[in-house]
């Protein structure tokens, strides 16, 4: 039967709906502020948002983004192609690229549409991918649409990228497209982009990267991990969204190289879908000039940063090698996991809970995401709802994965 | 060339210490339906042959091998 397959998912979801909250997709019911809102009836501090620089509430963004909804209406109903390019889109597109220091963008709708859709039009038929392991999945949807020959390396293993390379012989130099994140979404690691960069170098092919979590967050002027590195003069392609630090929705795609323009037009997911709303892409042109002019918003996100990843980590608890944004606890029982997220509801504060295949490997993770909007006294309130985790037996450091 | 003999070989001594259900392999015999591998188990094993071989299996093969049979066939044809 058609729906066979679905059965198992069914019987988790209708397990998790006879209890008091869901974990998934948990409806909001009020926002309060970039930090705080009300979740299943419970006034909550926001610590599962990817709102990284807390822009989403901005009132800047809010009237950038009323007064073009008077001016332009609230949808272009219609493609890039068609009826669906303002002056709005044009204009981000120019400043988006400015702010990469390139002279070629493309806008999507989604950050979806534009890993996805790069993934599935740049390498083709005789072409070969070679993609990190853990990359999202709107890049495992793309790379699977290409047509091209896909091998997978290992997370974040140069050494292993390199052997993958050197096995592809002539064809390495010409036709492979190698695959990258700047900050990977679930556990907050940083890729090693220098290292990475080099075996580039060395074999040559072309390098994509996916700011989608590091654009705003790393590097002097906010591009991202791959300015971080100081390697940008490698990177061919730079994808990224709207829907994190710029506190919309959307994705973009910006490179050095002037085919962009024509590899615009191949793209099914930029082409075959409505353009974003006005609104959106005028609160996101505010956020992108925000971030430009308040460099002090990058290092308020990373002090939060710092206080929560050290808070945690004096707990005992697991939180990964380095301190990010992301600060996530790896656990290893699901009903544990989930026994604690709804424990860290009831404190107040609301996180991700993330079950495999989200999470890499087969952890269950509680993952918090932290924002330039949190105060100290907020994120000390997460911390203490953990240390009341661990006061309540519900989560020993020694059984954490 | 290695013979195809010798790459099913190889999958059955490697699949050893995964065959918690102690069952007789053959060319037959399915990694996921009969061992009872997870997609997790599947791709670190799929690392192990390629680092055997010194080949990239690529991930556009896998929904093509269901058995070790189709498994040693595809690497013998990586291996050429």
């Amino acid at each position: 039967m058609l729906f066979d397959k679905f059965q198992s998912m069914a019987d988790f979801q209708a397990s998790l709906a006879e209890q008091e909250v869901a974990p998934f997709g948990a409806v909001t019911e009020e926002i309060l502020s970039a930090s705080e809102g009300v979740v299943q009836g419970r006034k909550v501090i926001l610590a599962g948002t990817n709102n990284y620089l807390g822009l989403s509430y901005d009132p800047r963004c809010i009237k950038a983004a009323q007064d073009a909804a008077q001016r332009w209406g609230t949808g272009t109903t219609g493609s890039r192609l068609a009826n669906g390019s303002f002056a709005e889109h044009q204009a981000l597109e120019e400043e988006i690229a400015e702010f990469y220091g390139v002279n070629h963008a493309i806008v999507f709708s989604t950050g979806y549409a534009a890993t996805m859709g790069m993934c599935s039009t740049l390498a083709g038929p005789g072409d070969v991918i070679l993609m990190d392991g853990d990359s999202h999945a709107s890049i495992y949807a793309g790379v699977k649409l290409s047509g091209a020959e896909v091998i997978r390396f290992k997370h974040s293993d140069p050494e292993d990228l390199a052997k993958r390379m050197r096995r592809l012989g002539d064809r390495a130099a010409g036709q492979a497209l190698i695959i990258a994140e700047g900050i990977y979404s679930m556990l907050g690691d940083v890729a090693p982009l220098q290292e990475i960069a080099a075996v580039k170098r060395e074999y040559g092919g072309y390098l994509l990267v996916d700011e989608a979590h590091s654009m705003g967050v790393l590097g002097d002027s906010g591009r991202g991990a791959a300015q971080a590195a100081g390697v940008e003069a490698d990177v061919d392609f730079s994808v990224g969204t709207f829907s994190k630090s710029l506190g919309a929705i959307g994705g973009f795609c910006v490179s050095p190289h002037a085919e962009l323009e024509a590899i615009r037009f191949c793209i099914t997911a930029y082409i075959f879908t409505a353009s974003s709303s006005p609104s959106v892409i005028a609160s996101t042109r505010e956020s992108l000039r925000i971030i430009s002019q308040e460099p002090q918003l990058r290092k308020k996100l990373w002090d939060n940063a710092n206080r929560l990843y050290n808070g945690l980590k004096s707990l005992g608890l697991p939180v990964g090698p380095t301190a990010s944004p992301v600060v996530a606890v790896a656990m290893d029982d699901r009903s544990a996991t989930i026994d604690c997220w709804k424990a860290l509801m009831d404190a107040g504060v609301y996180v991700n809970l993330v079950v495999p295949p989200a999470s890499p490997s087969t952890n269950f993770l509680l993952r918090n995401s932290v924002s330039a909007a949190h105060s100290r006294e907020q994120i000390d309130t997460i911390i203490a709802a953990y240390s009341g985790l661990k006061d309540a037996g519900l989560i020993n450091p020694s059984q954490a994965a | 060339m290695t013979d195809y003999q010798e790459y099913l070989d190889f999958l059955y001594t490697a699949l050893e210490s995964k065959n918690e259900r102690k069952l007789t392999l053959s060319e037959t015999t399915t990694l996921v339906g009969d061992i009872g591998l997870s997609s997790l188990e599947v791709m670190e094993f799929i690392e192990k042959i390629e680092d055997h071989f010194d080949i990239s299996i690529p991930l556009n093969i896998l929904p093509d091998v269901n058995t070790i049979g189709e498994l040693a066939q595809k690497v013998r044809e990586l291996n050429f």
